[in-house]
């Protein structure tokens, strides 16, 4: 058993080397926003389809990372689901999409409607009864997203708060999680993707998207630019950008690729 | 003084209870398995078709299948167990036959085997990232995912084969040595064999773990889709497919339980195989 | 050889953390880390890193699911082994390796959509100490069990006979020969599937509630370390990702103690009996 040892190490050196020794194709690397990844995934198979020579990697890890990683050279492009922030400026944002950020609750809460103010209040624990805003009698489960998440960055320069201003009851990571979690708890109310929240709730999943300041929280009011709460996702990139590189991030704003943006349910700037 | 009448009863009695004790546990078990295992049913099982286990991912994993997935999730796991096994018994080899345990370096080993056992996989990712993809220029690919695996489920081998090592009996050491066997012959034909089943233990664990780690693979061995050529190309692994659709993709829930569905199948196939090979191969040495 | 290298890995790792935490480390954060209030590393007006609540929660959570799933996972393993017919115990032996291969994501999901609705109805948010310890709990069972059955298998077949011989009936086998026997074996066994729970992380995130504060009860939510390594690294500017490295080299270096401290309490049991 232990003879084989460096015989099982070497087989794997060896394979290592077989794979690099295949012909040299152009690169392009991603890394970023796990928002971003799959639709850029679903593009860059379209891409490498009608550009034989041209490999594209996409790889996660949080915008945090596709900025790093942009900054630092690892990749051609970062990916994030955010705007830029004030230090970041060394970087260029290619905006693809936009993303909605909408407010759910249970579809069995008879809520309909919450203004910039109200949703100040349950957020910093001032109104904590449903009661108080023409609900049942019940405590409100106020869900947040996690520290540095892009929704919660918008959420909080929607409203004005500083992330040490909330109280919350729970705290989730992906928008899956916060769906999942008012689908477990009738009173609790969150802040999700517009798109993943509708279609979830077109699938049959027991939650409803409700109005912000009387706004339906619907993809064509934020295309149009009506819905207060959205963010934009991008890629980023560091210096020169290479001819490929170019071609790829104009693939990705085409008109004829909308499909591909709109199937991932963000809004395309395309149109 | 109790008659012998009573204490018949009593002994049988206890002798009941903890019978009935034990199986309430063992089907609570199978309970909370069937409960999960039917739920990924209702909901994978109508998305489960030949297309799907061969098929190209399509549409984020809602569309198409998992073809490569696969591909890549065996390489994946068969490099993690290639490079994991060897270390791992013979680090409990070492321990249990070369060194007096309570010396200082057994303690020093076994302390740094047990450290290791209790770092978490999302440790495992982040170190497996920065060490075996940048500072061994591994990149994202398949081989950096096995080896930061095999990092993972090195310490269960270690424990598990040391544990089947040790359980032997104390008798059979000397009674080779009597028979003029070297310690190599020793090691080789008598306690590996005899430890075979413990150390098998070990390796279904680690097969099972393997295959359901999402938090150290998504940053090694990546994110990619395509049919991996090589160990050196970025691989998504079954379970970190399962983990993106069920947290990233809306209405991905029924692909992402079919996905988990072919996974159970997976490591049902495994372990039935690797218990078959054990039993031949113990039937053989017994004969 | 092969041992140093097995041992060495752990090196690398501790190297790697301490490196990453080195920033923290340097700019003081170590006595903001026990000594603040809350966890709100991204405030712009008040940042404030407390980790004791989270360390404190990877402690309980981890105690929980021990607590629950080593009686079951022994008395399992006691039930597969001596009550079990053989036909039988092959199968049950198959689920608990299949129980062992259920991704965490799975579980965690399963935690979210099925444990936590029916703990919230009890007390709400559910999303709690307890969902978490549950969940927990099922998927450390499978090691517990398996290692233990593997333990109970090799207690000698002449000792067994023996006991059979003086009269002694099931129970008393069990309790008096097998189990003091295996002890060892199945100490490890718990040890290992501790070591797994306080590093599990994507199942928890899924149900614990991920709020950073001393809970009240196993209804309260809480958020382990790894939790947090899970939610924040993706996202953490560079000084934040420093802390999330100091936090994480924290909870290995006090599970290495714990686990090293249970390990030598049980092997000075040993000596003694």
């Amino acid at each position: 058993m232990m003879k084989s040892a460096p015989l099982l190490i070497g087989l794997s050196v060896l394979s290592l080397f077989s794979g690099c020794s295949r012909e040299k194709r152009e690169i392009i690397i991603l890394t970023g926003s796990s928002t971003v990844a799959p639709v850029v995934t679903d593009a860059a198979k379209r891409f490498e389809a009608t550009h034989p020579g041209v490999r594209i990697e996409v790889q996660t890890g949080g915008s945090s990372r596709g900025i790093a990683d942009a900054l630092s050279g690892l990749a051609t492009f970062g990916m994030i689901s955010r705007d830029l922030k004030a230090d970041e400026s060394e970087l260029t944002a290619h905006r693809f999409a936009i993303d909605g950020v909408g407010i759910i609750l249970h579809q069995t809460n008879p809520v309909t409607d919450f203004s910039r103010q109200q949703l100040i209040d349950i957020y910093t624990g001032k109104v904590t009864n449903w009661k108080e805003l023409g609900g049942p009698d019940a405590k409100i489960t106020v869900a947040s997203k996690a520290e540095g998440r892009a929704t919660l960055e918008v959420f909080l320069g929607y409203t004005g708060l500083d992330s040490a201003d909330i109280k919350a009851g729970v705290i989730v990571g992906e928008n899956q999680q916060a769906i999942k979690t008012v689908v477990a708890d009738p009173n609790a109310i969150a802040y999700v993707s517009i798109g993943a929240a509708a279609s979830e709730a077109a699938g049959g999943t027991p939650i409803k998207l409700v109005r912000c300041d009387g706004i339906e929280p619907t993809n064509e009011n934020v295309a149009a630019g009506k819905f207060p709460i959205m963010r934009p996702l991008q890629l980023v990139s560091h210096g020169e950008i290479p001819a490929t590189a170019r071609d790829f991030l104009d693939f990705l704003t085409a008109p004829e690729n909308a499909d591909l943006i709109e199937s991932h349910l963000y809004v395309s700037l395309s149109k | 003084m109790k008659s012998p009448v009573s204490r018949r009863n009593h002994r049988r009695f206890s002798d009941l209870a903890c019978g009935i004790v034990g199986a309430v546990a063992a089907s609570l078990t199978l309970v909370v398995l069937g409960c999960i295992v039917w739920d990924l049913l209702r909901l994978g099982l109508p998305h489960l078709s030949w297309l799907f286990l061969t098929g190209e991912v399509a549409d984020g994993g809602r569309s198409g299948g998992i073809g490569p997935v696969l591909v890549s999730t065996v390489m994946i796991v068969v490099i993690a167990l290639a490079v994991a096994i060897p270390p791992g018994v013979g680090c409990a080899l070492w321990l249990s036959e070369f060194v007096r345990p309570g010396t200082v370096p057994a303690r020093a080993i076994t302390g740094g085997v047990d450290l290791l056992a209790s770092v978490p996989s999302i440790v495992f990712g982040l170190f497996g990232m920065a060490f075996f993809a940048q500072v061994l220029g591994l990149g994202f690919s398949i081989l950096s995912g096995g080896l930061t695996l095999a990092c993972m489920i090195l310490p269960l081998l270690v424990r598990t084969t040391l544990t089947a090592l040790q359980s032997l009996p104390v008798d059979l050491r000397p009674s080779a040595a009597a028979l003029g066997l070297t310690q190599t012959t020793t090691i080789r034909k008598i306690l590996l064999p005899a430890a075979l089943p413990g150390i098998l233990v070990g390796v279904t664990i680690g097969v099972a773990r393997s295959l359901s780690e999402t938090a150290a693979l998504i940053f090694t061995s990546g994110y990619a889709t395509r049919w991996p050529d090589s160990p050196g190309d970025s691989g998504r692994a079954l379970s970190v497919h399962i983990y993106d659709l069920a947290m990233n993709i809306p209405n991905g829930a029924a692909a992402a339980s079919a996905s988990a569905l072919v996974l159970l199948l997976m490591i049902l196939v495994i372990n039935s195989f690797a218990s078959f090979l054990a039993e031949r191969w113990l039937r053989r040495y017994h004969s | 050889m092969l041992a140093l290298l097995s041992g060495s890995v752990v090196l690398l790792i501790v190297w790697f953390l301490v490196a990453g935490a080195l920033p923290a480390l340097r700019d003081g954060y170590l006595p903001r880390l026990l000594f603040d209030e809350h966890w709100q590393p991204g405030s712009a007006r008040d940042p404030q890193f407390a980790l004791m609540p989270m360390l404190a929660a990877s402690v309980l959570v981890t105690a929980l699911a021990a607590l629950l799933a080593a009686p079951l996972g022994i008395a399992g393993a006691v039930f597969h082994r001596f009550y079990l017919p053989k036909r039988l115990a092959v199968w049950n032996q198959r689920m608990l390796e299949l129980l062992a291969g259920v991704p965490s994501i799975v579980f965690g999901f399963w935690g979210l959509t099925v444990l936590v609705p029916l703990i919230n109805r009890l007390h709400p948010p559910g999303q709690s100490l307890l969902a978490a310890g549950i969940v927990l709990a099922l998927m450390i069972l499978p090691t517990i069990a398996l290692t233990s059955q593997s333990a109970l298998r090799s207690v000698p077949e002449s000792q067994l006979l023996a006991a059979a011989g003086l009269g002694m009936g099931r129970f008393a086998t069990v309790f008096h020969i097998a189990l003091p026997s295996a002890r060892s074996g199945i100490g490890s066994g718990v040890l290992l599937a501790i070591a797994r729970a306080v590093g599990e992380t994507m199942a928890v995130v899924m149900v614990c509630g991920n709020i950073a504060k001393f809970p009240g009860s196993v209804f309260d939510p809480v958020r382990p370390v790894t939790a947090t390594i899970a939610l924040e690294m993706g996202y953490a500017s560079s000084s934040h990702k420093a802390l999330l490295y100091l936090a994480g080299l924290i909870l290995v270096l006090v599970t290495g103690a714990l686990t090293g401290w249970l390990a030598f309490g049980k092997r000075n049991a040993g000596e003694v009996s």
